[in-house]
Protein backbone atom coordinates (compact mmCIF):
# COMPACT_ATOMS: atom_id res chain seq x y z
CA UNK A 1 0.00 0.00 0.00
CA UNK A 2 1.56 3.46 -0.93
CA UNK A 3 1.14 6.59 1.26
CA UNK A 4 0.72 9.54 -0.67
CA UNK A 5 1.09 13.02 0.68
CA UNK A 6 -1.84 15.13 -0.71
CA UNK A 7 -0.21 18.63 -0.29
CA UNK A 8 -3.30 19.92 0.16
CA UNK A 9 -4.83 17.25 2.58
CA UNK A 10 -2.17 14.89 3.73
CA UNK A 11 -0.81 11.75 4.46
CA UNK A 12 -3.74 9.55 2.74
CA UNK A 13 -3.87 5.83 1.62
CA UNK A 14 -3.09 5.19 -2.17
CA UNK A 15 -6.92 4.18 -2.14
CA UNK A 16 -8.13 7.81 -2.24
CA UNK A 17 -6.44 8.42 -5.38
CA UNK A 18 -5.79 8.34 -9.42
CA UNK A 19 -2.74 7.96 -11.22
CA UNK A 20 -2.20 10.82 -14.04
CA UNK A 21 1.62 9.52 -15.80
CA UNK A 22 4.17 11.23 -16.37
CA UNK A 23 4.20 15.01 -15.58
CA UNK A 24 7.19 16.06 -17.29
CA UNK A 25 5.80 15.55 -20.85
CA UNK A 26 4.59 19.41 -22.12
CA UNK A 27 1.88 20.12 -24.14
CA UNK A 28 3.11 21.86 -27.48
CA UNK A 29 1.87 25.25 -27.57
CA UNK A 30 -1.40 26.41 -28.02
CA UNK A 31 -2.56 28.34 -31.14
CA UNK A 32 0.67 27.48 -33.03
CA UNK A 33 1.41 25.36 -35.96
CA UNK A 34 2.35 21.75 -34.26
CA UNK A 35 4.69 19.43 -36.07
CA UNK A 36 3.32 15.62 -36.28
CA UNK A 37 6.61 14.84 -35.13
CA UNK A 38 6.14 17.19 -32.12
CA UNK A 39 2.54 15.66 -31.93
CA UNK A 40 3.61 12.03 -31.45
CA UNK A 41 6.50 12.89 -28.90
CA UNK A 42 3.76 14.64 -26.24
CA UNK A 43 0.68 12.21 -27.10
CA UNK A 44 2.92 8.62 -27.00
CA UNK A 45 6.59 9.12 -26.52
CA UNK A 46 7.29 7.99 -22.92
CA UNK A 47 10.87 7.76 -21.51
CA UNK A 48 9.18 5.48 -18.38
CA UNK A 49 12.56 5.68 -16.23
CA UNK A 50 13.99 3.01 -14.02
CA UNK A 51 14.31 4.75 -11.06
CA UNK A 52 13.14 8.16 -9.32
CA UNK A 53 9.69 9.48 -11.77
CA UNK A 54 7.63 12.72 -11.64
CA UNK A 55 4.34 11.89 -11.84
CA UNK A 56 0.79 13.64 -11.63
CA UNK A 57 -1.57 12.24 -9.12
CA UNK A 58 -5.75 12.97 -8.68
CA UNK A 59 -6.81 13.01 -4.93
CA UNK A 60 -10.40 11.57 -6.68
CA UNK A 61 -11.80 10.68 -3.17
CA UNK A 62 -10.93 13.66 -1.27
CA UNK A 63 -10.21 16.99 -2.39
CA UNK A 64 -10.09 16.44 -5.88
CA UNK A 65 -6.98 18.14 -7.07
CA UNK A 66 -4.64 16.99 -9.21
CA UNK A 67 -0.99 17.24 -8.13
CA UNK A 68 2.85 15.96 -9.05
CA UNK A 69 4.68 12.95 -6.88
CA UNK A 70 8.30 12.26 -7.02
CA UNK A 71 8.18 8.72 -6.59
CA UNK A 72 11.22 5.78 -7.23
CA UNK A 73 9.75 2.93 -10.04
CA UNK A 74 11.39 0.40 -8.17
CA UNK A 75 11.23 1.02 -4.74
CA UNK A 76 7.82 2.96 -5.04
CA UNK A 77 9.69 5.34 -1.84
CA UNK A 78 8.22 8.92 -2.63
CA UNK A 79 9.93 11.62 -2.15
CA UNK A 80 8.38 14.89 -2.38
CA UNK A 81 4.52 15.66 -3.29
CA UNK A 82 3.82 19.33 -5.31
CA UNK A 83 1.17 21.47 -6.05
CA UNK A 84 0.63 21.37 -9.89
CA UNK A 85 2.56 25.19 -10.31
CA UNK A 86 5.38 24.23 -7.98
CA UNK A 87 8.78 22.58 -9.45
CA UNK A 88 10.41 19.46 -8.49
CA UNK A 89 13.74 19.12 -8.97
CA UNK B 1 20.81 -34.49 -28.77
CA UNK B 2 19.02 -36.94 -27.38
CA UNK B 3 15.08 -37.69 -28.20
CA UNK B 4 12.49 -37.42 -25.81
CA UNK B 5 10.46 -40.88 -25.69
CA UNK B 6 9.09 -43.23 -23.59
CA UNK B 7 12.12 -45.68 -25.63
CA UNK B 8 14.51 -42.99 -23.96
CA UNK B 9 12.43 -42.99 -21.01
CA UNK B 10 12.76 -46.52 -20.54
CA UNK B 11 16.81 -46.76 -21.28
CA UNK B 12 16.98 -43.93 -18.76
CA UNK B 13 15.34 -45.95 -15.63
CA UNK B 14 17.98 -48.28 -15.89
CA UNK B 15 20.42 -46.02 -15.02
CA UNK B 16 18.33 -44.34 -12.26
CA UNK B 17 17.69 -41.23 -15.01
CA UNK B 18 21.65 -39.84 -13.95
CA UNK B 19 22.65 -39.71 -17.95
CA UNK B 20 20.28 -37.74 -19.23
CA UNK B 21 21.75 -35.22 -21.34
CA UNK B 22 21.72 -31.29 -20.35
CA UNK B 23 18.55 -30.13 -22.05
CA UNK B 24 21.22 -27.12 -23.21
CA UNK B 25 25.05 -26.15 -23.01
CA UNK B 26 25.89 -23.32 -20.65
CA UNK B 27 28.37 -21.31 -22.85
CA UNK B 28 30.73 -18.81 -22.67
CA UNK B 29 30.16 -15.52 -25.45
CA UNK B 30 31.95 -15.86 -28.13
CA UNK B 31 33.98 -12.82 -29.80
CA UNK B 32 31.11 -12.47 -32.75
CA UNK B 33 28.10 -13.21 -33.79
CA UNK B 34 25.64 -12.92 -36.91
CA UNK B 35 22.60 -12.36 -34.82
CA UNK B 36 22.24 -11.11 -30.30
CA UNK B 37 19.03 -11.68 -29.17
CA UNK B 38 18.74 -10.47 -25.98
CA UNK B 39 16.66 -11.32 -23.97
CA UNK B 40 16.18 -15.17 -22.74
CA UNK B 41 12.34 -15.00 -22.40
CA UNK B 42 9.70 -16.73 -24.35
CA UNK B 43 9.93 -14.49 -27.23
CA UNK B 44 13.63 -13.92 -27.95
CA UNK B 45 13.99 -18.36 -27.05
CA UNK B 46 11.32 -18.90 -29.62
CA UNK B 47 12.81 -15.75 -32.27
CA UNK B 48 16.59 -17.67 -31.81
CA UNK B 49 14.63 -21.13 -32.71
CA UNK B 50 13.00 -19.64 -35.75
CA UNK B 51 16.14 -18.11 -37.16
CA UNK B 52 17.84 -21.31 -36.82
CA UNK B 53 14.91 -23.68 -38.14
CA UNK B 54 13.62 -21.11 -40.96
CA UNK B 55 16.09 -19.14 -42.04
CA UNK B 56 19.41 -21.39 -40.76
CA UNK B 57 20.97 -18.95 -38.84
CA UNK B 58 22.82 -20.91 -36.31
CA UNK B 59 25.07 -18.06 -35.36
CA UNK B 60 23.25 -17.09 -32.87
CA UNK B 61 23.41 -15.87 -29.20
CA UNK B 62 20.61 -15.44 -26.83
CA UNK B 63 21.74 -13.01 -23.99
CA UNK B 64 19.66 -13.12 -20.90
CA UNK B 65 20.26 -11.04 -17.45
CA UNK B 66 18.89 -13.62 -15.47
CA UNK B 67 17.95 -17.12 -16.27
CA UNK B 68 16.19 -18.75 -18.45
CA UNK B 69 12.02 -18.76 -18.11
CA UNK B 70 12.54 -16.52 -14.94
CA UNK B 71 10.94 -13.58 -16.47
CA UNK B 72 7.14 -13.03 -17.86
CA UNK B 73 7.42 -16.64 -19.71
CA UNK B 74 6.99 -18.12 -16.19
CA UNK B 75 4.96 -15.27 -14.07
CA UNK B 76 1.96 -14.85 -17.03
CA UNK B 77 -0.84 -17.16 -16.48
CA UNK B 78 -0.73 -19.09 -19.49
CA UNK B 79 -4.09 -18.13 -21.84
CA UNK B 80 -3.45 -18.64 -25.25
CA UNK B 81 -5.68 -17.13 -27.55
CA UNK B 82 -6.79 -15.16 -30.78
CA UNK B 83 -10.22 -13.22 -30.09
CA UNK B 84 -9.00 -10.35 -31.74
CA UNK B 85 -11.38 -7.79 -33.58
CA UNK B 86 -8.30 -6.19 -36.01
CA UNK B 87 -7.41 -8.29 -38.85
CA UNK B 88 -3.59 -7.19 -37.92
CA UNK B 89 -4.22 -8.62 -34.67
CA UNK B 90 -6.46 -11.81 -35.60
CA UNK B 91 -4.39 -13.07 -37.78
CA UNK B 92 -1.19 -12.78 -36.31
CA UNK B 93 -2.41 -14.59 -33.49
CA UNK B 94 -3.96 -17.50 -35.38
CA UNK B 95 -0.90 -18.04 -37.65
CA UNK B 96 0.18 -18.47 -33.59
CA UNK B 97 -2.48 -20.84 -32.92
CA UNK B 98 -1.50 -23.03 -35.97
CA UNK B 99 1.90 -23.07 -34.16
CA UNK B 100 1.08 -23.62 -30.27
CA UNK B 101 -0.99 -27.14 -32.22
CA UNK B 102 2.00 -28.34 -33.25
CA UNK B 103 4.50 -27.29 -30.72
CA UNK B 104 4.70 -30.61 -28.79
CA UNK B 105 5.73 -32.11 -31.21
CA UNK B 106 8.02 -29.73 -32.86
CA UNK B 107 9.75 -29.05 -29.77
CA UNK B 108 10.12 -32.72 -29.06
CA UNK B 109 8.88 -31.61 -25.69
CA UNK B 110 5.34 -31.66 -24.30
CA UNK B 111 3.61 -28.29 -23.26
CA UNK B 112 0.69 -29.51 -22.35
CA UNK B 113 -1.56 -27.08 -24.95
CA UNK B 114 -5.15 -27.37 -23.84
CA UNK B 115 -7.58 -25.79 -26.28
CA UNK B 116 -9.96 -25.75 -23.37
CA UNK B 117 -11.77 -22.63 -24.83
CA UNK B 118 -12.13 -19.46 -22.87
CA UNK B 119 -15.75 -17.06 -22.70
CA UNK B 120 -15.49 -13.50 -22.26
CA UNK B 121 -18.95 -12.97 -20.27
CA UNK B 122 -21.41 -9.66 -21.18
CA UNK B 123 -23.39 -8.14 -18.46
CA UNK B 124 -25.37 -6.05 -21.07
CA UNK B 125 -27.31 -5.80 -23.83
CA UNK B 126 -24.76 -3.24 -25.15
CA UNK B 127 -21.79 -5.53 -24.36
CA UNK B 128 -23.51 -8.59 -25.98
CA UNK B 129 -23.56 -6.32 -29.70
CA UNK B 130 -20.24 -5.41 -28.66
CA UNK B 131 -19.25 -9.12 -28.45
CA UNK B 132 -21.71 -10.33 -31.58
CA UNK B 133 -19.41 -7.70 -33.58
CA UNK B 134 -15.72 -9.21 -32.85
CA UNK B 135 -17.27 -12.43 -32.75
CA UNK B 136 -18.36 -11.52 -36.66
CA UNK B 137 -15.33 -10.15 -37.09
CA UNK B 138 -13.13 -13.33 -36.23
CA UNK B 139 -15.40 -15.61 -38.26
CA UNK B 140 -14.35 -13.40 -41.06
CA UNK B 141 -10.70 -14.11 -40.38
CA UNK B 142 -11.29 -17.43 -39.82
CA UNK B 143 -11.16 -17.90 -35.92
CA UNK B 144 -13.73 -19.75 -34.56
CA UNK B 145 -16.21 -17.16 -32.61
CA UNK B 146 -19.61 -18.65 -31.00
CA UNK B 147 -22.07 -16.09 -29.17
CA UNK B 148 -23.59 -18.11 -26.27
CA UNK B 149 -26.63 -16.55 -24.41
CA UNK B 150 -27.14 -16.81 -20.59
CA UNK B 151 -28.98 -20.15 -20.58
CA UNK B 152 -26.24 -21.65 -22.74
CA UNK B 153 -23.50 -20.11 -20.47
CA UNK B 154 -25.14 -21.93 -17.13
CA UNK B 155 -24.28 -24.79 -18.83
CA UNK B 156 -20.64 -24.46 -18.75
CA UNK B 157 -19.57 -22.54 -15.65
CA UNK B 158 -22.89 -23.48 -13.48
CA UNK B 159 -20.64 -22.06 -10.22
CA UNK B 160 -20.97 -18.90 -11.69
CA UNK B 161 -23.21 -16.46 -9.92
CA UNK B 162 -26.77 -16.48 -12.27
CA UNK B 163 -29.03 -15.15 -9.59
CA UNK B 164 -31.30 -12.31 -10.57
CA UNK B 165 -30.60 -9.87 -8.59
CA UNK B 166 -26.68 -9.50 -8.67
CA UNK B 167 -25.11 -5.71 -9.37
CA UNK B 168 -23.91 -7.59 -12.91
CA UNK B 169 -25.94 -10.09 -14.20
CA UNK B 170 -24.62 -12.34 -16.84
CA UNK B 171 -26.14 -11.88 -20.29
CA UNK B 172 -24.83 -14.19 -22.53
CA UNK B 173 -20.62 -13.89 -24.02
CA UNK B 174 -18.18 -14.52 -26.42
CA UNK B 175 -16.50 -17.91 -26.89
CA UNK B 176 -13.50 -18.88 -28.47
CA UNK B 177 -13.70 -22.89 -28.15
CA UNK B 178 -10.47 -23.06 -29.60
CA UNK B 179 -8.50 -21.15 -27.36
CA UNK B 180 -6.55 -22.42 -24.38
CA UNK B 181 -3.93 -22.93 -21.70
CA UNK B 182 -0.08 -24.35 -22.09
CA UNK B 183 2.58 -24.96 -19.57
CA UNK B 184 4.15 -21.63 -19.79
CA UNK B 185 7.94 -23.31 -18.56
CA UNK B 186 7.81 -25.81 -20.60
CA UNK B 187 7.46 -23.46 -24.00
CA UNK B 188 10.53 -21.66 -22.78
CA UNK B 189 12.56 -25.13 -22.01
CA UNK B 190 10.82 -26.67 -25.19
CA UNK B 191 12.10 -23.60 -27.51
CA UNK B 192 15.73 -23.31 -25.48
CA UNK B 193 16.68 -27.16 -25.94
CA UNK B 194 15.56 -27.22 -29.61
CA UNK B 195 17.36 -23.32 -30.31
CA UNK B 196 20.88 -24.81 -28.10
CA UNK B 197 20.79 -28.02 -30.20
CA UNK B 198 20.96 -26.25 -33.41
CA UNK B 199 23.88 -23.73 -32.41
CA UNK B 200 22.21 -21.39 -31.13
CA UNK B 201 24.25 -19.83 -27.43
CA UNK B 202 22.23 -19.03 -24.57
CA UNK B 203 24.40 -17.23 -22.58
CA UNK B 204 22.61 -16.69 -18.68
CA UNK B 205 23.49 -14.21 -16.36
CA UNK B 206 24.68 -11.84 -18.77
CA UNK B 207 23.80 -8.21 -18.35
CA UNK B 208 23.66 -5.87 -21.17
CA UNK B 209 25.42 -2.54 -20.21
CA UNK B 210 25.77 -0.53 -23.74
CA UNK B 211 25.12 -0.66 -27.39
CA UNK B 212 28.40 -0.10 -30.41
CA UNK B 213 27.02 2.07 -32.63
CA UNK B 214 28.54 4.22 -35.30
CA UNK B 215 27.40 5.54 -38.50
CA UNK B 216 23.66 4.86 -37.51
CA UNK B 217 25.04 0.87 -37.65
CA UNK B 218 25.10 -1.94 -35.29
CA UNK B 219 28.56 -2.89 -34.17
CA UNK B 220 27.79 -4.69 -31.06
CA UNK B 221 26.35 -5.10 -27.72
CA UNK B 222 28.56 -4.33 -24.74
CA UNK B 223 27.77 -6.73 -21.72
CA UNK B 224 28.71 -7.64 -18.07
CA UNK B 225 30.25 -10.88 -20.18
CA UNK B 226 32.53 -8.79 -22.42
CA UNK B 227 32.16 -7.14 -25.68
CA UNK B 228 30.38 -8.94 -28.14
CA UNK B 229 30.22 -7.92 -31.77
CA UNK B 230 27.42 -8.44 -33.95
CA UNK B 231 25.65 -6.76 -37.10
CA UNK B 232 22.11 -7.69 -36.17
CA UNK B 233 20.48 -6.67 -32.72
CA UNK B 234 17.10 -8.34 -31.64
CA UNK B 235 16.01 -6.60 -28.43
CA UNK B 236 12.61 -9.17 -26.58
CA UNK B 237 13.53 -7.54 -23.35
CA UNK B 238 9.70 -6.81 -22.66
CA UNK B 239 9.25 -4.64 -19.30
CA UNK B 240 12.92 -3.76 -20.01
CA UNK B 241 12.78 -2.16 -22.97
CA UNK B 242 12.43 1.19 -21.99
CA UNK B 243 15.57 0.69 -19.88
CA UNK B 244 17.27 -0.64 -22.93
CA UNK B 245 16.21 2.03 -25.27
CA UNK B 246 17.36 4.64 -22.95
CA UNK B 247 21.03 3.05 -23.70
CA UNK B 248 20.28 4.00 -27.41
CA UNK B 249 18.60 7.01 -26.75
CA UNK B 250 15.72 5.98 -28.20
CA UNK B 251 12.15 7.30 -26.37
CA UNK B 252 9.45 4.45 -27.40
CA UNK B 253 5.58 4.71 -26.94
CA UNK B 254 5.73 2.27 -24.39
CA UNK B 255 5.00 2.75 -20.76
CA UNK B 256 6.27 0.05 -18.14
CA UNK B 257 3.72 -1.11 -15.32
CA UNK B 258 3.36 -3.65 -12.95
CA UNK B 259 0.50 -6.91 -13.22
CA UNK B 260 0.36 -8.89 -10.49
CA UNK B 261 -1.58 -12.49 -10.47
CA UNK B 262 -2.45 -15.01 -8.01
CA UNK B 263 -3.59 -19.04 -7.79
CA UNK B 264 -5.34 -20.78 -4.99
CA UNK B 265 -4.79 -23.70 -3.12
CA UNK B 266 -5.69 -26.96 -5.43
CA UNK B 267 -9.71 -28.09 -5.64
CA UNK B 268 -11.11 -30.58 -7.51
CA UNK B 269 -12.40 -29.54 -11.09
CA UNK B 270 -14.50 -27.08 -10.98
CA UNK B 271 -13.72 -25.05 -14.25
CA UNK B 272 -12.65 -26.39 -17.76
CA UNK B 273 -12.01 -23.08 -19.63
CA UNK B 274 -11.04 -19.64 -19.56
CA UNK B 275 -13.43 -17.43 -18.23
CA UNK B 276 -13.19 -13.22 -18.11
CA UNK B 277 -15.93 -11.36 -15.65
CA UNK B 278 -17.13 -8.84 -18.61
CA UNK B 279 -18.20 -6.11 -15.86
CA UNK B 280 -14.67 -5.61 -14.40
CA UNK B 281 -11.12 -6.59 -14.93
CA UNK B 282 -10.92 -10.13 -14.12
CA UNK B 283 -9.72 -13.53 -16.08
CA UNK B 284 -9.49 -17.31 -14.17
CA UNK B 285 -8.73 -20.66 -15.74
CA UNK B 286 -8.35 -23.83 -13.65
CA UNK B 287 -4.76 -25.34 -14.06
CA UNK B 288 -4.34 -29.42 -14.15
CA UNK B 289 -2.80 -29.34 -10.44
CA UNK B 290 -6.26 -27.86 -9.19
CA UNK B 291 -5.18 -24.62 -8.49
CA UNK B 292 -7.30 -21.47 -9.46
CA UNK B 293 -5.32 -18.96 -11.43
CA UNK B 294 -6.64 -15.59 -11.57
CA UNK B 295 -5.29 -11.99 -12.88
CA UNK B 296 -6.93 -8.53 -14.03
CA UNK B 297 -5.81 -4.69 -13.34
CA UNK B 298 -2.09 -3.91 -13.24
CA UNK B 299 -1.25 -1.95 -10.04
CA UNK B 300 -1.88 1.45 -12.02
CA UNK B 301 1.35 3.21 -11.74
CA UNK B 302 4.26 3.14 -13.76
CA UNK B 303 7.01 0.32 -12.46
CA UNK B 304 9.85 -1.83 -12.61
CA UNK B 305 9.20 -3.59 -9.14
CA UNK B 306 8.86 -7.33 -9.81
CA UNK B 307 6.21 -7.63 -6.61
CA UNK B 308 2.95 -5.78 -6.60
CA UNK B 309 0.64 -4.24 -3.75
CA UNK B 310 -2.33 -6.04 -1.94
CA UNK B 311 -5.25 -3.16 -2.73
CA UNK B 312 -4.98 -4.48 -6.11
CA UNK B 313 -5.27 -8.40 -5.50
CA UNK B 314 -8.23 -6.77 -3.08
CA UNK B 315 -9.70 -5.40 -5.95
CA UNK B 316 -9.04 -7.78 -8.58
CA UNK B 317 -10.77 -10.43 -6.61
CA UNK B 318 -13.84 -8.07 -5.41
CA UNK B 319 -14.40 -8.65 -9.19
CA UNK B 320 -13.87 -12.42 -8.86
CA UNK B 321 -15.77 -13.13 -5.72
CA UNK B 322 -18.59 -11.16 -7.74
CA UNK B 323 -18.77 -13.57 -10.37
CA UNK B 324 -17.64 -16.76 -8.40
CA UNK B 325 -18.87 -16.45 -5.05
CA UNK B 326 -17.14 -19.89 -4.08
CA UNK B 327 -13.55 -18.27 -4.25
CA UNK B 328 -14.34 -16.42 -0.97
CA UNK B 329 -13.64 -19.78 1.00
CA UNK B 330 -10.62 -20.22 -1.14
CA UNK B 331 -7.04 -20.09 0.56
CA UNK B 332 -4.36 -17.83 -1.85
CA UNK B 333 -1.21 -19.80 -2.37
CA UNK B 334 0.70 -17.48 -3.74
CA UNK B 335 0.61 -14.34 -5.60
CA UNK B 336 3.36 -12.56 -7.88
CA UNK B 337 4.05 -9.82 -10.24
CA UNK B 338 6.09 -8.86 -13.35
CA UNK B 339 6.68 -5.68 -15.36
CA UNK B 340 5.09 -5.22 -18.50
CA UNK B 341 6.09 -3.25 -21.89
CA UNK B 342 2.45 -1.60 -22.27
CA UNK B 343 2.37 0.21 -25.61
CA UNK B 344 0.09 3.47 -26.32
CA UNK B 345 -2.78 1.47 -28.31
CA UNK B 346 -2.55 -1.94 -26.64
CA UNK B 347 -0.61 -3.64 -29.63
CA UNK B 348 2.71 -4.65 -29.98
CA UNK B 349 5.76 -4.09 -32.00
CA UNK B 350 7.91 -5.91 -34.14
CA UNK B 351 9.81 -3.65 -36.22
CA UNK B 352 13.44 -2.49 -37.72
CA UNK B 353 14.08 1.21 -36.27
CA UNK B 354 16.62 3.58 -37.30
CA UNK B 355 19.59 2.55 -36.49
CA UNK B 356 20.51 -0.49 -38.94
CA UNK B 357 20.78 -4.00 -37.10
CA UNK B 358 18.47 -2.75 -34.50
CA UNK B 359 15.56 -4.94 -34.57
CA UNK B 360 12.62 -4.15 -32.15
CA UNK B 361 9.89 -6.69 -30.58
CA UNK B 362 8.20 -4.98 -27.47
CA UNK B 363 4.59 -3.62 -26.35
CA UNK B 364 3.05 -6.83 -25.64
CA UNK B 365 1.39 -5.18 -23.01
CA UNK B 366 0.17 -8.46 -20.84
CA UNK B 367 -0.48 -10.58 -23.73
CA UNK B 368 2.91 -11.45 -24.74
CA UNK B 369 2.33 -15.06 -23.82
CA UNK B 370 -0.23 -16.49 -26.69
CA UNK B 371 2.07 -14.40 -29.24
CA UNK B 372 5.37 -16.61 -28.24
CA UNK B 373 5.28 -18.50 -31.34
CA UNK B 374 3.77 -15.81 -33.79
CA UNK B 375 6.28 -13.36 -32.54
CA UNK B 376 9.25 -15.45 -32.28
CA UNK B 377 8.25 -16.50 -36.60
CA UNK B 378 7.70 -13.18 -37.29
CA UNK B 379 10.67 -11.43 -36.15
CA UNK B 380 12.86 -13.85 -37.11
CA UNK B 381 11.61 -13.46 -40.52
CA UNK B 382 12.30 -9.50 -40.19
CA UNK B 383 15.65 -10.05 -38.68
CA UNK B 384 16.54 -12.68 -41.22
CA UNK B 385 15.39 -10.69 -44.20
CA UNK B 386 15.76 -7.12 -43.10
CA UNK B 387 12.03 -6.51 -43.77
CA UNK B 388 8.76 -6.87 -42.44
CA UNK B 389 6.87 -10.37 -42.66
CA UNK B 390 3.31 -9.08 -43.64
CA UNK B 391 1.76 -10.81 -40.75
CA UNK B 392 3.71 -8.44 -38.42
CA UNK B 393 3.82 -5.14 -40.99
CA UNK B 394 0.43 -3.67 -38.64
CA UNK B 395 2.89 -3.82 -35.85
CA UNK B 396 5.29 -1.19 -36.56
CA UNK B 397 6.83 1.57 -34.95
CA UNK B 398 5.45 4.75 -37.33
CA UNK B 399 1.90 3.62 -36.49
CA UNK B 400 1.96 6.01 -33.66
CA UNK B 401 2.93 9.02 -35.46
CA UNK B 402 1.41 8.26 -38.57
CA UNK B 403 -2.45 7.43 -36.97
CA UNK B 404 -2.33 4.02 -37.59
CA UNK B 405 -3.24 3.07 -34.60
CA UNK B 406 -4.56 -0.65 -33.42
CA UNK B 407 -6.85 0.45 -29.94
CA UNK B 408 -8.34 -2.83 -29.83
CA UNK B 409 -10.33 -1.61 -26.44
CA UNK B 410 -10.05 1.52 -27.42
CA UNK B 411 -9.02 2.88 -24.29
CA UNK B 412 -6.23 5.79 -26.07
CA UNK B 413 -3.40 6.34 -24.35
CA UNK B 414 -3.80 5.59 -20.55
CA UNK B 415 -1.64 2.69 -20.63
CA UNK B 416 -2.61 2.17 -16.64
CA UNK B 417 -5.90 1.64 -17.14
CA UNK B 418 -5.78 -0.74 -19.70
Amino acid sequence: MLNINCPYCGDRSQKEFAYGGDATVKRPELNKEVSDEKWNEFIYLRKSPRGKHIELWHHIAGCRQWFKVQRDTVTHEIFKTAKMNEEIK
Amino acid sequence: MQKYSIFSLIKNAFSNHEKWDLAWKDPSPKKEYDVVIIGGGGHGLATAYYLAKEHKITNVAIIEKGWIGGGNIGRNTTIIRSNFMYDDNARFNEFGMNLWRNMSQELNFNVMFSPRGIINLAHSDAQMNAYARRGNSMRLNGIDAVLLNREEIKKIIPMADFSEDVRYPIFGGLAQPSAGTARHDAVAWGYARQADSMGVDIIQNCEVTGFDVSGGKIQGVRTSRGDIKTKKIGLCVAGSTNVLAEKLNITLPIETHLLQACVSEPVKPVLDGVVTFGAGHFYISQSDKGEMVMGGDLDGYNSYAQKGNLPTIQHVLTGGIALFPFLSRLKMLRTWGGIMDMSMDGSPIIDKTHIDGLYLNCGWCYGGFKSVPSSGWTFAHTIAQDRVHELNEGFSLNRFAKGYLLDEKGLGTKTWIS
